[in-house]
């Protein structure tokens, strides 16, 4: 199933594009598509400690399953004001 | 109003959406860019948002004060872009019957912004960048 991948800030800059399409294994929770995300991105391994996970806009657990369509986005430490 | 914008912020369009006549106090927070941070002079500053997240987080903050302190004249913008020392990057507005309500509910939503907004800053000096990161420790998100 198809999911869509936003990158924001520094792991944009990482990746080198805003969002990615990605087909992953029914069942895939966040922190699983993580592990994919930084297969392909090693230099973003370092935030695996310190970011949140964004499903629909929303904060979520890495333990939620992943539904077709869904937007993730893996979130830097934030750092607005 | 809960908005990521462009634009230079007008406190003014904050203050008419949060008028009423019952409201005998008005405070209003607005971050400013500072030309230095840990002892480097900064540059500018480049701030990037999750705007629709970011517009979502800013109204849930709304609702926490509603909850909390039962005030619904709150707005709040986030400007997002090159913003030059001395310019406005935040701007919170919180209107209450009296003014300890507002100046408690106008910090609440401050610190909360800090934790829960998906926005980032980049500081830029003359010999580099860097994208700031706020504390990471365990987010408590409500889930209304």
């Amino acid at each position: 199933m198809k999911v869509r991948l936003r990158f924001f800030a520094s792991l944009r800059e990482i990746a080198g594009k805003e969002e990615l399409e990605v087909d992953v294994e029914p069942g895939t929770t966040a922190g699983g598509l993580w592990e994919e995300v930084i297969d392909r991105y090693p230099r973003m391994s370092p935030y695996t400690r310190t970011l949140q996970v964004a499903v629909n806009q929303d904060f979520a657990e890495r333990t939620q399953k992943l539904q077709p369509n869904d937007e993730i986005v893996f979130l830097p430490p934030v750092s607005g004001g | 109003m809960y908005e990521v914008v462009h634009d230079i912020l007008d406190p003014r369009k904050l203050l008419l959406a949060v008028s009423s006549p019952k409201d005998g106090a008005v405070v209003t927070f607005a971050g400013i860019v500072r030309d230095n941070n840990r002892g480097k002079k900064v540059l500018f500053l480049e701030y990037e948002a999750y705007a629709e997240m970011a517009a979502k987080m800013m109204a849930r903050i709304g609702e926490e004060i509603q909850a909390n302190w039962g005030l619904s004249g709150v707005a709040m913008q986030h400007r997002v872009g090159r913003l030059n020392v001395g310019e406005t990057s935040v701007l919170i507005v919180v209107a209450a019957p009296h003014r300890d309500d507002a100046f408690a509910a106008c910090d609440y939503a401050i610190n909360r912004l800090k934790r829960i907004v998906p926005i980032w800053k980049k500081e830029v000096f003359e010999d580099g960048e860097v994208w700031v990161e706020g504390p990471s420790e365990k987010l408590e998100v409500t889930h209304p």
